[in-house]
């Protein structure tokens, strides 16, 4: 591939070690805008953990993720002072939980968990917020009549999208995801899927999502990086890497999975 | 504001030092009061000592008016706006008792006032004090129960979240429903709870003669807001902050002007409307003013069983 234009990521020599257990090691990858990534492997191999640790959630224990930002050029997020990080969180990219009570605010009504964000970022007039807010319960299918109830009424496919939209409501260039479709049964999943396809595409948003599920990971992903012990293992093109997988673990993942 | 060093409070034989606190804490608090003025609405953490009176009665307004009374100083106690319920006249009492100084329900002769849930209506004077008691410091609490959290935020002035609760008032109500601890912004930096002030008297704290000291006994937090002090009540542009209105007048001096209290004079729901802050009504009623019933409440007690 040729580098145009800089990666809108790029995740340097990454490693995180919780005392002598290593979760993460050495893991270097780069993003371009617009494009999904997705990060496989089984329980444990420190998906999560890598994603915390890019997502500024997590400290690292070494490494450096150099992130694009609209107006300072580029800048390496893990050595970013709190209010740098925590403004990057709530403009520039959307963190979406695997367990939506994570990630909303259970507290108050679903408009008021769309609108908080634009308010983090100054919105001050309520008519703005609140058109705002509607629009975006309409694009992730979300009933408008629902709009001033609280988000625990709602079911977990609901929670999930209203999640997703009010991490979007502030138009993000990045989004982190951790299992977005897990405990969510097959149906939900799907319609989920086909959302965030939609999404991704007319908002032309970069994405890492981190999950267990190959079906997942093949239909909403450009690329994938197969991780193990910590380590990636194996990474490419989703369809390369899945139908063609190279390294011993990832075709033992591919082929457990059912064929149909 | 001199200390007193080591003088027994009472001519009448109790061992307490001036003011119930020893010099020590009183040193303390003050240090931690003068913080609190040098950064306005920042809450100022301090160690709270037990006081002789249970929590949530006003233990932190007593430890600040026991650290800055002096033996000029001329007290006043309000609870609701009244200076006769049970609340206020202990705490009048127990000062007049540990540090016999003068006390007074006239708003204009206090050099001190402790309140409770209200400012009084009068306008204050350069160098009164107003210290206020307050149960919860913390304006985020109910949407953030996390402390380090917002303590983050007040840090790094993130306050969109006080405006989804406005935001959530206006969805539910159809406007902003909030009508007491109603949060305002304090010199341009730190939102602020003031304490479960009305929100009536909110424009009171701006631009002040006088100094606000707020103490949270049970939560251990010292604030306050100095004289001449910019404390503005959040709103949204298109709802703008606005004050309660009354449809009532005082029913004992007649003011449609000032707070009113709600009083249930009887079981079939006679109901009766007087000003909450009592000095400023009786204050009224001496000057010649009447209200439209102005012996309500005396033929209430009298008729009570």
């Amino acid at each position: 591939m040729i580098d145009l234009e800089p990666p809108l990521l790029q995740v340097e020599g990454l490693s995180k070690l919780y005392g002598r257990n290593v979760a993460c090691k050495n893991v270097t990858f780069k993003l371009w805008a617009g494009e999904v990534l997705c990060i496989v492997g089984e329980s444990g191999s420190g998906k999560t953990t890598l994603l915390n640790c890019i997502s500024a959630i997590q400290p690292q224990s070494s490494g450096r993720v150099l992130y694009q930002t609209r107006h300072a050029g580029t800048a390496d997020v893990t050595a970013m002072s709190d209010a740098q990080k925590r403004l990057l969180m709530r403009t520039d990219w959307g963190i979406v939980h695997q367990n939506p009570r994570d990630g909303l605010r259970m507290g108050v009504s679903a408009g008021a968990n769309v609108g908080e964000r634009l308010m983090a970022v100054g919105a001050r007039h309520y008519g703005h917020i609140r058109a705002e807010a509607t629009g975006w319960l309409n694009r992730v299918e979300i009933d408008i009549d629902r709009i001033d109830d609280l988000p625990g009424t709602f079911s977990g496919g609901m929670q999930q999208r209203l999640q997703i939209a009010r991490n979007l409501v502030t138009k993000p260039r990045l989004v982190f995801m951790d299992e977005p479709t897990g405990g969510l049964d097959v149906s939900v999943q799907a319609r989920l899927l086909d959302l965030l396809r939609a999404l991704v595409q007319d908002l032309q948003l970069a994405a890492i999502i981190v999950t267990h599920d190959l079906a997942v990971a093949r239909l909403l992903a450009h690329r994938l990086l197969v991780m193990r012990r910590g380590e990636i293992v194996e990474s490419g093109l989703t369809d390369q890497v899945l139908d063609d997988p190279q390294h011993p673990y990832t075709q033992l993942l591919v082929s457990s999975i059912l064929q149909t | 504001m001199t200390a007193s060093t080591g003088e027994v409070g009472a001519a009448n034989g109790y061992d307490y030092n001036f003011a119930y606190l020893d010099e020590q804490t009183k040193r303390a608090i003050r240090r931690i009061i003068l913080k609190a003025l040098a950064i306005p609405g920042y809450q100022v953490p301090f160690g709270s000592r037990e006081m002789p009176l249970p929590y949530g009665w006003g233990t932190g307004g007593i430890q600040i008016t026991a650290s800055i009374l002096m033996k000029s100083d001329v007290l006043k106690v309000i609870d609701q706006g009244a200076d006769d319920t049970t609340n206020a006249v202990s705490i009048r009492n127990f000062f007049a008792r540990v540090a016999s100084i003068a006390t007074t329900e006239k708003t204009a002769h206090a050099s001190i006032i402790q309140t409770r849930h209200r400012i009084p209506e009068a306008p204050l004077a350069a160098g009164q004090i107003m210290v206020i008691q307050v149960p919860i410091p913390e304006p985020m609490r109910r949407l953030e129960p996390r402390e380090i959290e917002t303590r983050k935020m007040h840090a790094l002035k993130e306050y969109g979240l006080m405006h989804v609760t406005l935001y959530e008032d206006i969805a539910h109500w159809g406007h902003i429903a909030t009508t007491y601890a109603y949060p305002v912004l304090v010199n341009g930096r730190y939102v602020m709870a003031p304490s479960p002030i009305p929100k009536w008297d909110n424009p009171k704290l701006h631009q002040s003669e006088a100094t606000f000291i707020f103490c949270a006994g049970r939560e251990k937090r010292i604030y306050a807001v100095p004289p001449f002090t910019d404390v503005r009540s959040l709103d949204f542009e298109d709802y703008p902050f606005r004050l309660q209105s009354f449809t009532q007048s005082c029913a004992l001096c007649g003011s449609g002007q000032s707070y009113l209290d709600e009083v249930i004079l009887d079981d079939e729901g006679k109901r009766l409307y007087v000003c909450s802050d009592t000095d400023f009504c009786a204050q009224r009623v001496a000057g010649g003013h009447v209200g439209s019933d102005p012996d309500a409440l005396a033929a209430a007690k009298d008729g009570a069983p």
